[in-house]
């Protein structure tokens, strides 16, 4: 009888669990569907581009910094055990642009601009701007959710260059200017390991991707929220849960089929 | 634009509800109402709080859709037709919301401005004078270039009606447009309403509970009750109704057919326990 009950309530939290999911899939293909529109009202890009890319700089470059300036730290500790310090410059751009630039850089995103667009779209629909929008003959999906979702996808990658750079930064600061890693040598052998197929445009792909579906969880949790207080707070929760476990699932599966040999 | 240009159909219904129903889940909200909206009128539809009244206007507006039942608006079917005709038909009609649902990131003049950056391709010059047009009709031409979260909530359902009627609909739907409102204010949308709707040829929905406000302005009034329609007629005739339910409710009194207790166990077997 208890595994009855334990069983039809596991069936039915998988059966929501793909009804929201198809719920999403059906959205996105509406939001894609309102993008050439935008042609018209690339004003509305550009202010989002604004809101979610470029007043996300800050946190993305002191983030990527200070990971630089970690990792440096901690890939020194470890290369000079095997007299390899000199290699420091690859280690740690590899490590940024295949990996931490990608996956940190939605994370953060998720975190400053993700969450900012599901409680704004969600709000919106608490106080009926989404349907006045609707009552007024314009699409909500074109003019409000459209541009926020492209904006997002557009500024991901580009922060992701953004945090690699910087830590790349960060770490030559530390590995050359404090702990005496040569110059030359960091560079060089950077420019020698590092592929740009590869490794640039295998981390490009990767930002590209995570970015696209972090805005995709972040407008269609505002959409999708139940238009209460409560209702935007735990989506907003869910915008930064759901795109974590996105990512770094995703991350695995992308770093498979790109380096899994 | 006066009401004979709104005709479209040559009918005298603008708005017809025919067997409508609605629910939530197993939750019914609307049982099989009937309900005609004549043109040029202005029409109540009353009741207490959750009988469905918001729904009713989310139903005729599109936005919703009924379990059964048609909803006509000016001949058309609304949940029979595409999203384009049911854009095209929304074009013509106005909706002004409880919160009045302004824009938050766009001043007064940009909220009013809205509908007509995005459905015409007027010069910039006649858009202002448009603009500033309906804000004179609510009275706060002198408000433009305020921002939403500076505006009493009376201001905001003003500039919200400007915004309504920017594109000359044929008729506008009030969602409680008195709620929470000072007298003062409550004066003043009452006059708006009745003014623009005889002055603009609109065919007005008012959905409320202030029986005072509605009778003063109203042609019409649908009291509904539990989903269905209680007594329709002039304001005058509800207040000489016969009906129980009715009297009631225009005399606000606190106990009557509807009860003033919620379905309950007996009360001293359930102070007992024995329940």
């Amino acid at each position: 009888m208890v595994l009855d009950e334990g069983l039809q309530r596991l069936g039915r939290a998988g059966l929501a669990v793909f009804e929201r999911l198809g719920r999403a899939v059906l959205f996105l293909m509406q939001v894609l569907t309102g993008l050439p529109d935008l042609v018209l009202h690339l004003r509305l890009l550009v202010r989002e581009l604004y809101s979610v890319g470029v007043l996300s700089v800050a946190i993305i470059v002191i983030s990527g910094l200070t990971v630089g300036m970690v990792l440096g730290l901690q890939m020194y500790n470890t290369l000079i055990d095997f007299g390899a310090e000199q290699s420091l410059g690859p280690v740690v751009a590899l490590s940024l642009v295949r990996e931490l630039g990608p996956v940190l850089t939605a994370l953060l995103f998720s975190g400053r601009a993700g969450s900012a667009l599901t409680a704004e779209i969600g709000l919106m629909k608490v106080t009926d701007q989404l349907s006045v929008m609707e009552m007024m003959a314009v699409d909500p999906i074109k003019r409000v959710v459209a541009p926020r979702f492209l904006a997002g996808t557009i500024s991901v990658p580009l922060l992701a260059a953004m945090f690699s750079a910087a830590g790349i930064l960060g770490a030559y600061f530390v590995g050359v200017g404090l702990l005496g890693v040569d110059s030359g040598a960091f560079w060089s052998q950077m420019q020698d390991k590092v592929d740009l197929y590869e490794d640039v445009y295998n981390g490009v792909v990767k930002s590209l991707v995570f970015g696209l579906v972090a805005t995709w969880i972040a407008v269609f949790e505002g959409y999708d929220a139940v238009p209460t207080t409560e209702g935007v707070s735990r989506a907003t929760t869910r915008t930064v849960v759901h795109t974590a476990f996105a990512v770094l699932g995703l991350d695995f599966v992308l770093t498979a089929l790109m380096f899994g040999g | 634009m006066n009401q004979n240009d709104n005709n479209t159909h040559g009918d005298d219904i603008l708005v017809k509800m025919r067997g409508l129903h609605f629910g939530f889940g197993s939750r019914v909200i609307i049982d099989g109402m009937d309900i005609d909206i004549p043109r040029g009128k202005v029409t109540t539809i009353m009741g207490p709080s959750g009988t469905g009244k918001t729904t009713l206007l989310r139903l005729i507006g599109g936005q919703w859709r009924p379990s059964a039942g048609s909803v006509e608006v000016d001949g058309v079917n609304v949940h029979a037709v595409g999203r384009k005709e049911l854009y095209r038909l929304r074009k013509r009609m106005g909706m002004m919301f409880q919160s009045g649902a302004l824009f938050t990131h766009l001043s007064v003049f940009e909220n009013v401005a809205y509908p007509l950056r995005e459905h015409t391709r007027l010069s910039e010059s006649m858009l202002r004078h448009l603009v500033l047009m309906k804000l004179q009709a609510v009275g706060l031409r002198g408000a433009r270039d305020l921002m939403p979260a500076e505006l009493s909530g009376g201001m905001a359902r003003r500039v919200a009606l400007a915004r309504a009627v920017a594109l000359d609909p044929m008729m506008i739907m009030y969602d409680e447009p008195f709620t929470g409102q000072d007298p003062i204010t409550v004066g003043v949308i009452m006059q708006l309403i009745r003014l623009l709707n005889d002055s603009m040829g609109l065919t007005s929905i008012i959905v409320s509970h202030d029986v005072a406000e509605v009778s003063a302005i109203s042609d019409q009034i649908y009291m509904i009750s539990e989903g269905k329609v209680v007594e329709h007629g002039a304001p005058q005739s509800l207040r000489d109704s016969s009906s129980e339910w009715v009297q009631q409710f225009m005399h606000g009194l606190p106990d009557g057919p509807a009860p003033f207790h919620y379905p309950a166990p007996e009360y001293a077997a359930d102070l007992l326990g024995t329940a």
